[in-house]
């Protein structure tokens, strides 16, 4: 029965990745979408949140961290890039999804 | 009918004159009343700013929808999840909220409060229990 959350804004400008990280739980998937993908990459101020939850899924939309110059390599380490019909299969393969707008 | 029952949430996240999203929710959930699903509200985040009592938008041209909350009983939704982190973080209490209360036809309508303030965790148990998420 796992959530497949989606979160959209940059996690520089609001807090809405941080409550989805809070609230997620094991098992559910986080996926990155539009300018949340700068939450992506490694080396930020967010990394040490994102890695404390090693119990969920992160993945980040490839399209969308290749708009905004985002290598792969650059990715946090466990951070899955996904293009669009990864994310199509996320949504049917989870049981409902969350929008942190 | 009873199999084609979800569970449905509703989950405010946002302050409410900001922006539209909080009175859009709003209105989204009287509309939805009208499909006898079972329905709840999450406030959490800023969403807990909606609640609060004293709301005065007089004189900033904007509708006060804030009593309408207290109408929602008699659309039968009875379930409004406030997170207590999130209060908190506010400087906020269970006090600072309208007290909102619906009337249980199955006991003698005695009047109940509808809201149901919840941990963080128990927050994310609610999430994990619906059928439904609708975000505003």
């Amino acid at each position: 029965m796992a959530t497949l959350h989606t979160v959209n804004k940059s996690p520089f400008a609001n807090q809405s990745l941080l409550s989805c990280l809070a609230h997620a739980k094991d098992g559910d998937t986080v996926l990155m979408i539009e300018d949340a993908v700068y939450g992506a990459a490694s080396g930020t101020g967010l990394a040490d949140a994102m890695a404390a939850r090693s119990g969920v899924n992160l993945a980040a939309l490839g399209p969308d961290l290749a708009a905004r110059g985002i290598a792969t390599e650059r990715l946090l380490a466990g951070i899955k890039a996904v293009d669009y019909a990864g994310f199509v299969e996320l949504a049917a393969s989870h049981d409902r999804a969350q929008a942190w707008l | 009918m009873e199999d084609d029952v979800k569970k449905f949430l509703y989950v405010n996240r946002k302050a409410p004159y900001g922006t539209i999203y909080a009175l859009e929710a709003l209105e989204v959930v009287l509309i939805g009343a009208a499909f006898d699903q079972d329905v709840s509200l999450a406030f959490l985040d800023d969403g807990v700013f909606q609640l609060t009592k004293s709301q005065d938008t007089k004189e900033i041209g904007v509708k006060n929808f804030s009593p309408t909350f207290r109408a929602l009983g008699d659309y039968e939704v009875t379930k409004l999840y406030v997170e207590k982190e999130s209060l908190d973080e506010r400087g906020l209490t269970a006090d600072d909220l309208q007290e909102i209360m619906w009337e249980d036809e199955d006991d003698d309508w005695a009047e109940k409060p509808s809201i149901r303030i919840v941990s963080r965790a128990e927050m994310a148990d609610v999430f994990a229990d619906q059928d439904v998420i609708l975000s505003f």
